[in-house]
């Protein structure tokens, strides 16, 4: 089976009842990004929407990093909980790209999150600004140390104020 | 003019193309994805170990974006596309199969690539094929970070002057002599084009490419060689070098010991 969906333009999505949406999305609540496991994908902005096909509940994903490979343990993860917690196991995980997933999507909650597991949140801006404020300190006078690091998303960056390394999400 | 969302609105005639042009896409990704990887271990720092591996992350992430497509078009699932292709099928620029050499090398043919592949991007993100189009806005996001990294590696060997200078300026003279084939879109390029499938021709990529590589070197103070002269032979047609034959064979040889195995 392929990991991406391209083909829902001609498909007749439909609504789910509020009660089953609610459900859904609380049961998404509760898959973590399992590189980053304070912050749901929900909160990470991954859920593009909930909806019906065909009978079939359908979870649009939007992929971080198309060749992130927490992908295909995350899909697994949204199948098991929404099962566990519907009691449904007619539920289809894709991956769309009918808009890029970027920084902007992280939710408000998802900031305060990474903040806590001590990652910086991506800097949103309209110009190429990289460097974030320092999660220890609040310091704006870092460095890239490493435009990569320990996932796709992440980047190594160094906080001249409170000579600490730091990890950041880059912004995209 | 038509905007393709699924295989079944193309004409046979179209589909060839597309499926040459996806491989053209797909196998510059995992070959170069493929060779990045090679520096696990070796790269001259502890970063560029974990920055090599990174970039080689995203680039056969790519591939597989790609290959799913294939996968879509009946062309086979996209691990078979991968490891059971021989040289002969594989349309990648023979830039990306060259042995990485020294670092100099390395960083130069990678910023080389770079700055194609994201014109390449950017240009597909006007796609006729709406999947292509969808998947090259993405992609643009990500392949930004590989460029960053590769123009700054590129403007610190040359500003460093002497022997890394010189083998920077060695590494300028070897990739230019594979630039004809990466511009090519091979042997559908007329339908390509004219449908706009790929809608920026090679000539025009070319000299956006040009204007784009030539005041790098020149920051870093290399010499340049004058624009490439493009050529529709080689790697797009499926003619490689010995060196694509060791890097299939090093890179299938877990493959063929079950190619049953569920991973």
């Amino acid at each position: 089976m392929n990991r991406w969906n391209m083909e829902a333009n001609e498909m007749s999505l439909a609504s789910l009842s509020d009660d089953v949406l609610a459900s859904v999305w609380g049961a998404l609540d509760d898959v973590k990004d399992p590189e980053i496991p304070a912050v749901s994908i929900r909160e990470l902005g991954m859920v593009r929407q909930v909806c019906a096909l065909d009978g079939r509940i359908r979870v649009e994903l939007l992929p971080t990093f198309v060749g992130c490979p927490a992908l295909d343990w995350i899909r697994r993860s949204v199948e098991r909980q929404v099962a566990q917690v519907l009691g449904r196991d007619d539920v289809d995980v894709v991956f769309v790209f009918d808009e890029p997933w970027t920084s902007a999507r992280i939710t408000p909650q998802g900031i305060e999150k990474l903040l806590q597991f001590g990652i910086a949140p991506p800097v949103v801006s309209n110009d190429s600004r990289l460097i974030p404020p320092c999660p220890y300190c609040g310091a704006e006078s870092g460095e890239v140390e490493n435009l990569f690091g320990p996932t796709p998303c992440r980047a190594i960056f160094y906080c001249h104020h409170c000579k600490q390394p730091f990890e950041g999400m880059k912004p995209l | 003019m038509a905007v393709h969302t699924a295989a079944v609105e193309l004409s046979i005639e179209h589909r060839e193309a597309l499926v040459d042009f996806l491989r053209q896409l797909a196998d510059d990704e995992l070959t170069l994805g493929h060779r990045d990887s090679e520096w696990l271990g070796f790269a001259p720092d502890v970063e560029e170990d974990v920055a090599f591996s990174s970039i080689a992350q995203d680039e056969v992430g790519h591939a597989v974006y790609y290959l799913d497509r294939l996968a879509e078009l009946g062309e086979g699932a996209a691990d078979v596309l991968a490891f059971q292709r021989d040289g002969g099928a594989r349309r990648n620029a023979n830039l990306v199969e060259r042995v990485n050499g020294d670092w100099a090398y390395t960083i130069l043919r990678h910023f080389c690539y770079d700055v194609f592949d994201t014109l390449r991007l950017r240009a597909l993100t006007d796609s006729s094929f709406k999947p292509l189009a969808q998947g090259a806005e993405k992609m643009l996001r990500e392949e930004r970070y590989h460029l960053l990294h590769m123009e700054s590696w590129v403007k610190h060997l040359g500003r460093a002057g002497g022997e890394a200078r010189e083998r920077l300026q060695a590494a300028v003279e070897a990739v230019w002599r594979d630039l004809g084939d990466l511009f090519s879109l091979g042997a559908h390029a007329e339908v390509l084009v004219r449908e706009r499938l790929m809608p920026v021709p090679p000539e025009e990529l070319l000299a956006s490419w040009v204007d784009r590589v030539g005041p790098v070197l020149t920051e870093a103070g290399l010499s340049w060689p004058g624009a490439p002269t493009l050529t529709t032979e080689a790697g797009r047609v499926g003619v490689h070098g010995p060196e694509l034959q060791t890097l299939l064979d090093t890179m299938r040889a877990v493959y063929h010991l079950n190619p049953e195995t569920r991973w």
